[in-house]
């Protein structure tokens, strides 16, 4: 099954709604709540960040079946500069106004990793970013 | 314990989501950085924030935390108290102070 969410850029009224829908989708399949919960983690990180640093926004695809969750994110820009400082906790290039939301802290990719199965995030800063995050349903 | 009797014994400010003041506490978590609450808030926790814009009603709701509890007397906006209700996340007030909030709900919990 797939399906596909938009995310707008800058609206953080409106960040986690993909998330939430998707969150929603996995109970309606009854998926294991450990799994549901790390994948709701890691799905709403990959989202904040198109709110906070995308032009343009992005889409949130998702394609599930009895094996896996695969979530990806993408995005038009602009780009990571360096994806290695960008994992590490503490580093971020979020804006003053972001940061004072309580985002922005450096743990968005951490946060990704940790509670992904398998974590892809390829960028260019010319071009977008593309978050894949696996996640098995079976132990 | 319930969050109505943490509001009653804690004396807070009801601003929104009185559908799930029957919400059962686990547990309590004290941030005001969003992804922290995001990767290590625990489902039943009450939440202690400066915070109180809407994503924070949207990550308790994420989260399935039991409610929160906005420190300090910030009086969240109209769209966070009505993100709140449609969710039925409790959102809540006092006017101590974090270290002072924190206190009292330890206490409270036992």
């Amino acid at each position: 099954m797939k399906f596909e969410f938009d995310i707008v850029d800058g609206d953080f009224a409106k960040a986690g709604t993909a998330s939430s829908q998707v969150k929603h989708l996995l109970k309606q399949l009854n998926v294991d709540t450990k799994i549901i919960k790390k994948t709701t983690v890691a799905i709403y990180e990959a989202e904040v960040n198109v709110v906070a640093h995308a032009i343009g926004g992005g889409k949130l695809l998702a394609d599930i079946n009895l094996e896996r969750i695969v979530v990806e994110v993408v995005d038009e820009g602009p780009g990571i500069e360096d994806i290695a400082r960008a994992m590490e906790v503490g580093f971020s290039t979020a804006s003053p106004q972001v940061i004072s939301m309580g985002f922005g802290a450096g743990m968005g990719l951490p946060n990704m990793r940790k509670n992904s199965d398998e974590l892809e995030v390829i960028s260019d800063v010319s071009g977008g970013t593309r978050v894949v995050i696996t996640n098995y349903l079976v132990a | 314990m319930k969050v109505s009797d943490v509001v009653e014994k804690m004396g807070l400010t009801v601003f929104g989501g009185k559908s799930g003041l029957d919400r059962e506490i686990k547990g309590g978590y004290v941030s005001d950085l969003l992804s922290d609450v995001m990767g290590c808030s625990d489902e039943g926790d009450l939440w202690i924030t400066l915070q109180s814009h809407r994503n924070v009603v949207g990550i308790a709701s994420l989260k399935d935390l039991a409610g929160v509890i906005i420190a300090k007397g910030t009086i969240p906006s109209v769209e966070t108290i009505e993100d709140s209700n449609r969710e039925g996340i409790p959102l809540l007030g006092s006017t101590y102070e974090t270290f002072d909030v924190t206190g009292l709900l330890h206490r409270t919990l036992g």
